[in-house]
């Protein structure tokens, strides 16, 4: 345990370390100051700029910035689809994969273009190398910068007095994708493969193992590169099915320990942009503070409940519950990663969570369920967190006899409309689709537990699924029409939403006047207001799903424990 | 209020509760409207398991139903108190406004020459005469005479006031009395727009809208409810499934679903939450504070700079004399002789506090000026000096200037020692008054501006809450600062013109400010409308009480601190039971889940922390707790949450502790206590 806790502190302690000067650099990218890299890729990005025709006063509208997003992601959805469509007939198909039923072509290009990766598929037995490249790693990045890009906008709105306009979605996303993803993606990658990670196009290998001459197929692909941007941009869908569970996505203790990093670095640096860009970094800093204390009090239970309260066995070595976990990862690093993947929405795996103890796997549905804020998506977990804070503004600040108001922006009818917009539709959605499946017929014989864990393995799939999270419980066959159909367009909604509305939520913002601060003016960035975020977080997920938990993991505990 | 009158309120209140009970006005509120429909469904659910359809025995859907129906009437009832004291004092307004004949002039010259009409029927721009006695028939201007009112109607003041042409004390409202003498008005408002129609449909909450921030939290509560009222019909699904798989238990009924339902929604405040807007809007008009719309009051609450003026906000409206400073060669008792002499026929404020300062230095008694064939010289807006004749000797005594020019025009010589003693007293917040005999300088009277007491801890206060004071006075700046400093005021406009009172207040919301200010006069009018909360005196002229959002019928220049204490504590009221009532949530999961899911897992009983007793008495429990917390806390909704002057953290921890730490604790220990009850008594 000890060894445990050392390894997660030195974990938090590198994560802080990387995550303030990553948080300065992806600020000034933003703010179109020069850095460090502008030398190299400027002269690209003017370049690219010069092509699509974009000036440097182009400035949008909410509306605009909305249409430009929307088009996009559409365009992305089509693209990915029609490549798996089409795979048999493209190249790169060494395998020669058909291609797969269209209700799972539509679910996964619906699952990578809202960044949630949700695998229905396995990746080794069904995807060409060149739809997992073309299609699906070029959408881990396109996703993961439009996050980032519509955060900015919204922050640009906190910033703007009396503006009418939010930004360039074009310049941000090409800021984002040339300055901070790509090149970081390069160099995890690189650090990937030196570790034994593949890249490759050549077709699967063949080994004859010792064991009375069976010829293994061993998978193969340009899986690093696709690694690399999977944990950095939040996606998590694995190059193999088995995620990062499998040796060749995550071979040895240095890519674990890479992979978890990423999982959070740019979530928890975009934090340190925040405090920057809004001109205050106590708030940005509170913000962080609050995201680490619900981590560190999730990983605290998951490690605690994983280590202690796992089935004992007579005669097996009493190193917490093993199940479902890889020997080279351990209890430790299982209930890290576990926490980091549904924390941050980023769902790639190293253990089965199926196999977790029942209060663990409740943990990791809580974290997506309140709405995947403790770091969360990249752009996307701040804006949620955001919103929270407006909400903890509009309620706190009520009670010091103000009008509430957060960075000097007054919290008004429409943008309590777009919280709602933002807090509301994940958990609705969750609700909702698991209700529906359920209702299914053929629910039980999507299972592969019975009773109260059936039941969380169907919560969690659209737990997953609702909060854009992507990481799979495991025992639950999700390819069928109605899990896919119904849940890709769970994910869609659940993204959208409240993008559209964080993005209104910008413009409307913008266009205010910025309120003096005072010592009427309630802080949000003191201890006391932490606190009462944290509690508003925990509260509205707790009432959302606290029935639904208890037919779930909670009696799955009540009823397993001795 | 009399006991009669409360009593009166409170039986038209229950009536007006079962009123209420009509879709047409429980759609207004999306909260209540889900325990109105819940009501209406467990009924049915009653009705329906007569004809055999049983979703729980028929006895408990009866419970259940009646506690909802229970529930939307406290809630009814909460608005209706609210309402009712407004109503009431709408109802004495209204005896006010009568239609009265009208003398309707033809011309303002000839008084004699007038039709009689019905008051109702003034249009603009009539001019009526009205005489001793009678009642003035609408608002107006006076533009001939002079006479004192009775005003008691709308202020409740018994006091009469003057009413006179020209200048800041020329509006008049109609219903109000003539005591003496005669007035000749010019109207300004036409019937069915007067300041009392205004005035009633204001009390009455007729004219209330929804203003943002109600509607803002409007939002969240509708969110809320949104998302309980999803969380508790997936349940049906859901225990369905579980029950299957589980092979034991049964689904949850409807009736169950719709009771979790109404006890998570936030009921409490959504019952609450438009009395509390009334409540505040009434707290106003108590203050004797006629808000023309409820976003002022709310505008009050974010107000962080305050305009106070000078005079009778922050110094007692007269200066007194506090010290006689003779020059070399004359000694004090001779200038306090001199000074009292020239004062004695002086009915001013200023005046006598000079004949009591020398009367307590050197016991000088008051004397017969007719005796001493004195005549005294009044005070002039041209001379700016007041004094007397007597035996020969001119005593002045008046501004520095003046009385300069006056000793100067006798080749008199104005000695560089008491232009240094004007400066010195000037520089210390006073105001100088120079005594001259003949042609020669005595020395200089101290007049001080008395700081009312308590003023600068009151400011001190707000500064705490981050209001910002701002003194305005005519005052030069020397003075001003000094009184600045003493009062304790954050800055000052001093020689403060209406123009440069605008331009503060534009300077001031540039820089991200609200800023709130009284006024009166006409020259008023400008920065009165680009205040955000501007408070217009009633004894002021029409044209402020139109550039105001508020009018207030004392005429008190304190008034401002009350009115933004009114408007925090209506946000602080709200804030308040919205925490309540979501933290009240908590405790109702833990009395519920546990015993509505124990058919199908047994085991989840080890949650029933409460130790209630079985499914029915927790769930009945749950919501009769529910439904009477809405009547406990209408005082309190009513009467708005303690306020205390205190920054914003101190605040926010105190009301949390209360209604946050208080509405996680409550509800575990009523809802115990009702099951106990339950149980006792054998009902369940």
């Amino acid at each position: 345990m000890t060894q445990i806790v050392i390894q997660d502190t030195l974990f938090l302690i590198i994560l802080v370390a990387l995550s303030v000067p990553l948080g300065s650099y992806i600020y000034k990218v933003m703010a179109g100051k020069a850095v460090f890299l502008s030398r190299v890729i400027a002269p690209i990005e003017g370049g690219i700029y010069k092509l699509m025709s974009i000036a440097d006063e182009d400035e949008m509208s909410p509306k605009d910035y909305i249409f430009a997003v929307i088009v996009f992601s559409i365009f992305g959805l089509i693209l990915v689809f029609g490549i798996q469509m089409l795979q048999f007939f493209l190249p790169f198909n060494p395998e020669n994969f058909h291609a797969p039923s269209w209700d799972l072509a539509f679910n996964t290009a619906a699952s990578f273009v809202s960044n949630t990766n949700w695998q229905a598929y396995s990746g080794e037995s069904s995807l060409s190398y060149f739809t997992q490249a073309v299609g699906l790693c070029v959408q881990n990045f396109l996703s993961a910068a439009t996050g980032i890009a519509v955060l900015f906008a919204l922050i640009r709105g906190f910033v703007a007095t009396k503006k009418t306009t939010i930004g360039n979605f074009w310049k941000d996303l090409i800021r984002v994708l040339l300055y901070v993803l790509i090149p970081l993606s390069l160099v995890l990658a690189l650090l990937l493969v030196s570790q034994g990670v593949v890249q490759t196009l050549s077709p699967y290998g063949e080994v004859v193992s010792l064991e009375s001459g069976t010829v293994q197929t061993i998978p193969l692909g340009p899986a690093a590169s696709q690694i690399a941007i999977k944990q950095l941009g939040t996606n998590g869908g694995g190059f193999f099915g088995l995620n990062s569970a499998f040796p060749l996505e995550n071979p040895t203790a240095l890519t674990n320990f890479l992979q978890l990093l990423s999982i959070l670095l740019i979530p928890a640096a975009l934090c340190v942009s925040f405090g920057k860009a809004v001109k205050d970094s106590n708030q940005g800093r509170a913000i962080y503070a609050v995201m680490l204390i619900l981590f560190v009090a999730a990983l605290a239970a998951v490690t605690i409940n994983e280590y202690y309260a796992g089935p004992t066995f007579q005669g097996v070595m009493a190193s917490g519950s093993m199940e479902g976990k890889e020997i080279i990862h351990g209890v430790g690093t299982s209930a890290l990663w576990g926490t980091a993947t549904t924390a941050a929405s980023n769902g790639s795996v190293n253990a089965m969570h199926d196999s977790f103890t029942p209060l663990s796997g409740m943990v990791l549905m809580f974290l997506m369920q309140i709405g995947e804020v403790v770091f969360g998506g990249v752009g996307s977990g701040l804006y949620g967190m955001i919103a929270f804070v407006i909400l903890t503004v509009f309620i706190a600040g009520l009670m010091v006899g103000r009008t509430p108001e957060y960075l000097g922006k007054k919290i008004e009818p429409f943008d309590m409309k777009m919280i709602a917009l933002i807090v509301l539709v994940p958990p609705v959605f969750t609700l909702l689709g698991t209700a529906f499946a359920v209702l299914m017929p053929q629910a039980s014989s999507w299972l592969s537990n019975s009773g109260a864990h059936g039941f969380s393995e169907l919560l969690y799939a659209f737990t997953s699924m609702g909060n854009n999270n992507g990481s799979a419980f495991g025992g639950f066959s999700a390819n069928s029409i109605f899990t896919n159909m119904v849940g890709g367009m769970i994910m869609l909604m659940v993204r959208f939403v409240p993008m559209i509305a964080v993005i209104l939520l910008a413009g409307n913002l913008s266009n205010k006047k910025t309120v003096a601060a005072s010592d009427g003016t309630l802080s949000t960035s003191d201890l006391l207001f932490m606190g009462l975020l944290i509690a508003i977080i925990v509260l509205i997920g707790a009432l959302s799903f606290l029935p639904a938990l208890a037919l779930g993991p909670i009696a799955d505990f009540f009823t397993t424990i001795k | 209020m009399d006991n009669n009158l409360n009593k009166n309120i409170f039986t038209d209140a229950i009536k007006q509760s079962f009123a209420k009970l009509t879709p047409r006005i429980q759609v207004k509120n999306p909260v209540m409207l889900v325990v109105y429909v819940g009501a209406i469904m467990t009924t049915m659910l009653f009705f329906l398991s007569f004809a055999g359809i049983n979703d729980e025995t028929a006895g408990y859907t009866l419970a259940i139903a009646l506690i909802l129906w229970f529930t939307v009437l406290f809630a009814n009832f909460a608005e209706a108190i609210a309402e009712g004291r407004g109503r009431a004092q709408a109802d004495s307004l209204r005896s006010a406004r009568k239609d009265v004949t009208a003398r309707k002039l033809k011309s303002t010259s000839n008084l004699a020459n007038f039709t009689e009409v019905l008051s109702n029927t003034l249009k603009k721009g009539d001019v009526v005469y009205v005489k001793s006695g009678e009642q003035i028939p609408m608002d107006g201007d006076v533009i001939d005479g002079a006479a004192s009112v009775d005003e008691s109607a709308i202020t409740g003041e018994s006091a009469p006031v003057i009413r006179e042409s020209g200048g800041d004390r020329s509006a008049v409202t109609g219903g109000t009395t003539l005591l003496s003498d005669w007035l000749v008005i010019r109207v300004t408002a036409e019937a069915g727009e007067s300041f009392l129609d205004k005035m009633i449909a204001m009390v009455e909450g007729a004219s209330r809208k929804k203003t943002p921030n109600e509607i803002a939290l409007q939002i969240l509560l509708v969110t809320l409810t949104i998302i309980f009222l999803v969380v508790t019909a997936t349940l049906l699904p859901f225990s369905y499934f579980a029950s299957e798989q589980a092979n034991a238990g049964a689904p949850i009924s409807v009736t169950n679903v719709i009771a979790l339902l109404v006890c998570l929604a936030p009921t409490t405040i959504g019952a609450l939450l438009s009395s509390i807007g009334i409540a505040g809007m009434s707290r106003l008009n108590q203050a004797n504070v006629l808000a023309m719309s409820g976003r002022a009051i709310e505008a009050a609450g974010d107000v962080d700079v305050l305009l106070l003026d000078k005079t009778g906000t922050i110094t007692l409206g007269n200066r007194q004399a506090s010290v006689f400073i003779p020059l070399t060669g004359v000694t004090e008792k001779e200038l306090a002789d001199a000074a009292q002499l020239s004062s004695l026929a002086d009915e001013t404020a200023e005046g006598r506090s000079i004949v009591v300062l020398a009367k307590k230095r050197f016991d000088i008694r008051g004397r017969d000026l007719t005796k001493l064939d004195a005549t005294f010289v009044a005070f002039t807006a041209k001379t700016r000096m007041s004094g007397i004749d007597y035996q020969g000797n001119e005593i002045r005594k008046g501004a520095a200037e003046a009385v300069k020019t006056f000793v100067e025009e006798k080749n008199g010589d104005y000695p560089e020692e008491c232009n240094q003693i004007v400066k010195k007293v000037a520089g210390d917040g006073g105001t100088p008054l120079v005594v001259a005999r003949n042609n020669v300088i005595l020395g200089v009277i101290y007049l001080k501006d008395i700081v009312k007491n308590g003023v600068k801890e009151r400011f001190e206060d707000l500064r705490k809450m981050g209001i910002k004071t701002i003194m305005i006075t005519g005052d030069n700046p020397m003075t001003a600062a000094a009184i600045a400093a003493e009062a304790g005021v954050d800055d000052f406009l001093a020689e403060a013109t209406p123009e440069a009172k605008l331009k503060l207040i534009r300077d001031y919301q540039a820089k991200g400010h609200l800023v709130a200010m009284t006024g009166d006069g006409t020259n008023d009018a400008p920065a009165l409308a680009q205040a955000d909360v501007a408070v217009a005196m009633n004894t002021g002229t029409q044209a402020a009480k139109e550039a105001g959002n508020m009018v207030d019928l004392d005429s008190s220049p304190t008034k401002l601190i009350d009115i933004v204490r009114i408007g925090k504590q209506l946000l602080m009221t709200r804030g308040a039971l919205t925490t309540f009532s979501v933290s009240n949530d908590l405790a109702k999961y833990f009395a519920i889940i546990p015993v509505l899911f124990f058919g199908i897992y047994p085991q989840l009983a080890a949650l029933n922390i409460m130790g209630l007793t079985s499914a029915t008495s927790a769930i009945l429990s749950a919501i009769i707790y529910n439904a009477l917390i809405i009547i406990a806390l209408i005082p309190l909704a009513l009467k708005g949450v303690r306020y205390h002057e205190m920054a914003a953290g101190k605040l926010l921890k105190r009301n949390m502790l209360i209604y946050g730490l208080g509405g996680l604790m409550a509800p575990f220990v009523a809802i115990k206590l009702i099951d106990m009850l339950l149980t006792a008594s054998g009902l369940v």
